[in-house]
């Protein structure tokens, strides 16, 4: 039977989940293997260097570049004040000497002889990573971080801007093709992740931001409406840095258009439930969607793993068009034939012949189907 | 691979692009290569696959499904070739994982640091920033944006040989101050290439030595008049292999499964482009449009030059085209009425679906759109960057102080160009030859008469690799099968008043002589085949079609595929009417005329 590989989001009702939490670089790990976190609690902290600040010595002691490092008062990696004098010129028989004096709080960090320069360096800045879920510490990657291990709902989104919140689903809309609009959100949203159907407008978020909503999961969102948020036009999907209030994710795309009933349905189905949210998206290399995470306590045997076989479309599979004209539709794969067949474009592609759940067939590229995971 | 050059019969090779992976089958066919077959499937960076050789496999299974050749043992391409199935040698390139990002540094941005940049692009690389002495920023503002952004690689190069140590050793202070760490793997250290001043070469190993892998080579700029790019080219593609393409998510596999070391794309393309204006000893312009980014290549007065716009492409950054270009630069080019926001959301959902296809003509039409605004602001950014040698003294003649020229100024001419080359799967899968064409001169804008070619089906990176290791295979492929001459487009430069022709024109087919006159807005295209047709153009008062203003220009000209574009629609300046009906009338009557959409016209 003729099989095709295609991209899937992963919308699980009860999966294994691994996250890695990593620093930027090398630091400390506070956990070990086999203990239990919360989510909010540190698991690996280090330092990053300060800025940095060079001073021209030569040039301000009037010196040779040569002669600044005898000219130094303090040493390599010594801590120094705001203002403190560091370096001294010889002078002229002990006479007429220039000093030159610390522009910030830090360390020497270098003095060249070529350059006659200094490098001051400011105090390090605290980095601290925590553990995202509840879960099991199931590695400790030495210096670097831990990975956590938790089993839950885990539903990727197509696309989100901010990075990680934390808060109580609840559900806004009346379905997963309605609206989320202004009025429905009230000051009770307060730290909550708020689950909408088929589209958010700029006013509907504008509240979301006053009323200090955490998180917003809905179906589809304007291009236009996210430059505004973002004070810029987004040319490349890579996201979650931007300090914009809540975090939001799209699950389908841009402009109004429902949210997939499955992914509606799942996460109305946990409504009350701690959620943990993160709307780092990378659409490059080593793709990273958003996420919605609901842990669970308890373990279950029911856990849904994902390999690539369960994404190869095959005569009977489940899936959705992902792109106009028939953007959003859902249904089974009738045939996959193997020749070139000419799209109303003139393209020639590969296509999969699909029946839609109200009877009717239509022929679309296989480069615009996404599986549906059941 | 044992066998001998001579007796290679069957070659595999693909390109795994940022969006798809490209492979396509040569065998030797009556006495000579050609291409047979060719498959594709999207790159498999993401999640769940995180491994490339996922999608180089399921490329690998289209070709035997439309070759009916077994060329996989389960997971492994058959190499030697058994009886009636496997392959003689696999070679790849590749540009996922983001390709190489790097970047470089010299002691006067616009000299070396200016050659840094050209050899780390020719070899491939998107350059990221460049660091020099002289760019403005402070200590500290250097330190933070090198630390900010993690390149795979950093190319340090500054002064002539024998020349001052101290700004160079500076930048390496620098370095050393930013203690940068590499994008992939926290637990190597960053590749440095030290590529300046011979007298600095300790000064730099005792500042970088320990916390980088620095590696020095020859100087890139050992006189201000020369510049030595190959030995730094050569070390950033071994480190490239060594560091970059280990890390990413199924190099390694893939690194043992080729014949030959894995091409960065745009190094292989730059290959074959280069070999086009060596053979037939023309200027040509070659761009490459992918998902991620645009590459164009120039040969100007035999110098080569590369530049990658690094998101500028037709899905991971097709929003940056929209946001670069603005929505009325992208709309000017879609002959009917649309909404902005239902515009920006096609757009917008292209960039978070990447793989995915226009089924219908309105997204053809669209993506066609935004590909001409790609491709234009990519040529903008090569001219301003394939220039003469900056800093290099001239000898003047009484006669030249009255020109005020300075070194550095552009080596492109569109009046000199003498071939157009598009490449990139919006232009080689056109589903019409006539909508490519209309792409490259639309966004090139090309003056006097030039040459239109696209790449087939998008297979000049793997060609690209073939010709370092099989070049007869590589010349044949290409010429027979890779290479469509499009046809030739003759564009009058200058201004003319409404009612008044540009130019008259007589072209002498093989049996019949077509002439006429070219209004100004008018564009004619003329059925001709890929065979020198003798032509005379004579333009009116002011008009230059290359042989000077007012001059008659008696040459040959190509035809092609598509055949012989005769545009009037003004060059010095191009203009396409602002009025929204106009504009949509105008674009139809241009689209009518040259063949571009027939299908939208019989709608």
């Amino acid at each position: 039977m003729a099989r095709s590989y295609t991209p899937g989001l992963k919308i699980l009702s009860r999966t294994k989940v691994e996250k890695k939490r990593q620093l930027p670089m090398k630091g400390v790990v506070h956990k070990k293997i086999g203990d239990s976190v919360a989510p909010e609690e540190v698991v690996a902290s280090t330092e990053i260097p300060g800025n940095v600040q060079m001073l021209n010595v030569a040039n301000q002691l009037n010196i040779e570049p040569g002669n600044v490092p005898e000219c130094m008062l303090v040493n390599l990696d010594e801590k120094i004040n705001k203002n403190q004098v560091i370096a001294e010129s010889k002078g002229i028989f002990g006479f007429f000497k220039s000093q030159l004096k610390s522009p910030i709080d830090g360390t020497l960090a270098n003095v060249s002889e070529i350059t006659g320069q200094a490098i001051l360096s400011e105090p390090p800045i605290p980095v601290e990573v925590d553990a995202y879920t509840s879960g099991t510490i199931t590695e400790v990657i030495e210096e670097e971080g831990v990975t956590v291990e938790t089993e839950g709902v885990l539903v990727q989104g197509i696309l989100g801007i901010g990075g990680e919140n934390r808060g109580i689903l609840e559900v806004v809309t009346g379905s997963h093709a309605d609206e989320l609009t202004a009025e429905l959100i009230t000051e009770d949203h307060k730290g909550k992740i708020l689950l909408g159907g088929s589209f958010l407008g700029m006013p509907a978020f504008e509240k979301a931001k006053s009323v200090g909503v955490a998180g917003i999961v809905t179906g589809g969102f304007d291009y236009t409406d996210l430059s505004k948020i973002l004070g810029y036009s987004l040319g490349v999907a890579i996201t979650g840095s931007e300090e914009i209030g809540p975090s939001l994710i799209i699950t389908e795309g841009f402009g109004n258009i429902s949210m997939a009933a499955r992914t509606y349905e799942l996460l109305s189905n946990h409504a009350g439930e701690f959620a943990a949210i993160n709307g780092s998206t990378q659409i490059r290399a080593g793709v990273i969607r958003p996420e919605i995470l609901i842990p669970k306590e308890e373990v279950s045997d029911s856990s849904e793993k994902v390999d690539e076989s369960d994404l190869a479309i095959s005569e009977g599979s489940l899936i959705r068009v992902i792109r106009a004209p028939y953007f959003g539709r859902v249904g089974k794969v009738k045939t996959l034939p193997a020749k070139l067949t000419k799209m109303e474009s003139e393209t020639m592609v590969r296509v999969a012949e699909i029946e839609f759940e109200d009877g009717s067939s239509e022929i679309i590229p296989r480069a615009n189907l996404e599986m549906i995971l059941t | 691979m044992d066998k001998k050059t001579e007796d290679i019969q069957i070659i595999l090779a693909t390109d795994c692009g940022s969006t798809t992976t490209k492979a396509i089958l040569i065998q030797l066919v009556e006495g000579s290569y050609r291409l047979t077959h060719r498959g594709e499937a999207p790159t498999t960076v993401e999640a769940p696959f995180e491994d490339v050789t996922r999608g180089v496999l399921n490329a690998i299974m289209e070709l035997e499904e439309l070759s009916g050749r077994k060329l996989l043992d389960g997971e492994k391409i058959i190499s030697p070739i058994q009886e009636d199935c496997g392959v003689d040698i696999y070679i790849s390139t590749s540009s996922a994982g983001g390709g190489l990002q790097m970047m470089v540094g010299g002691v006067v941005k616009s000299m070396t640091g200016e050659s840094a940049q050209r050899a780390a692009l020719g070899a491939g690389a998107i350059v990221m920033d460049v660091l020099a002495a002289n760019d403005g920023r402070l200590y500290h503002e250097k330190v933070k944006r090198i630390r900010q952004l993690r390149p795979d690689m950093i190319l340090l190069s500054g002064g002539v040989d024998g020349g001052t140590v101290t700004h160079v050793v500076e930048l390496a202070e620098v370095l050393e101050a930013a203690n940068p760490k590499p994008r992939l793997g926290i637990n190597y250290k960053l590749p440095v290439i030290y590529a300046g001043n011979n007298k600095a070469t300790d000064a730099v190993e005792e500042r970088l030595g320990e916390i980088t892998d620095l590696t020095t080579v020859a100087n890139i700029r050992p006189t201000l008049e020369e510049e030595n790019l190959q030995p730094s080219r050569d070390r950033i593609h071994d480190l490239f292999m060594e560091h970059v393409m280990a890390q990413a998510p199924g190099y390694k596999k893939l690194m043992n499964w080729t014949h030959a070391p894995i091409m960065p794309t745009p190094g292989a393309v730059g290959e074959i482009i280069k070999k086009i204006a060596e053979e037939e000893d023309i200027s040509v312009v070659g761009v490459d449009i992918g998902g991620a980014t645009t590459d164009v290549f120039s040969v100007f007065q035999k110098q080569f030059n590369r530049t990658v716009s690094a998101n500028l492409g037709m899905s991971y950054s097709v929003c940056n085209v929209l946001a670069e270009s603005g929505f009325t630069n992208v709309a000017r080019w879609v002959p009917f009425d649309m909404d902005e926001t239902i515009l920006t959301n096609r757009i917008g959902n292209k960039m978070i679906r990447p793989t995915t296809i226009p089924q219908s003509l309105e997204a053809l039409i669209i993506e066609q759109a935004i590909a001409r605004e790609a491709l234009r602001l990519s040529f903008e950014q090569h001219k301003e960057f394939a220039v003469h040698l900056k800093g290099v003294q001239q000898e003047r003649t009484i006669s030249d102080a009255f020109e005020q020229t300075s070194s550095g100024n552009t080596l492109v001419n569109l009046m000199e160009l003498d071939m157009l080359v598009g490449s990139g799967g919006v232009l080689s899968h056109a589903p019409r030859r006539h909508q490519a064409a209309r792409m490259l001169i639309d966004a090139f804008l090309p003056e006097g008469i030039t040459q239109l070619a696209v790449d087939s089906i998008f297979m000049m990176p793997q060609l690209g690799i073939l010709s370092t290791i099989h070049s007869k295979a590589a010349v044949e492929v290409f010429e027979k099968d890779c290479l469509i001459r499009l046809g030739s487009c003759v564009a009058p430069v200058g201004r003319q008043k409404e009612g008044q022709p540009l130019m008259h024109y007589e072209i002498f087919l093989e049996s019949e002589r077509i002439s006429g006159n070219l209004m100004p807005g008018e564009l004619k295209l003329i059925d001709a085949p890929f065979e020198p047709f003798r032509a005379v153009f004579t333009p009116t008062k002011g008009i230059d079609i290359g042989a000077g203003k007012n001059e008659v220009l008696e040459t040959k000209v190509f035809g092609g595929v598509v055949g012989i574009f005769l545009d009037g629609r003004g060059r010095q300046p191009f203009t396409i009417p602002a009025e929204a009906t106009e504009r949509v009338n105008q674009l139809l009557q241009w689209s009518a005329s040259t063949n571009e959409y027939p299908t939208m016209e019989a709608a």
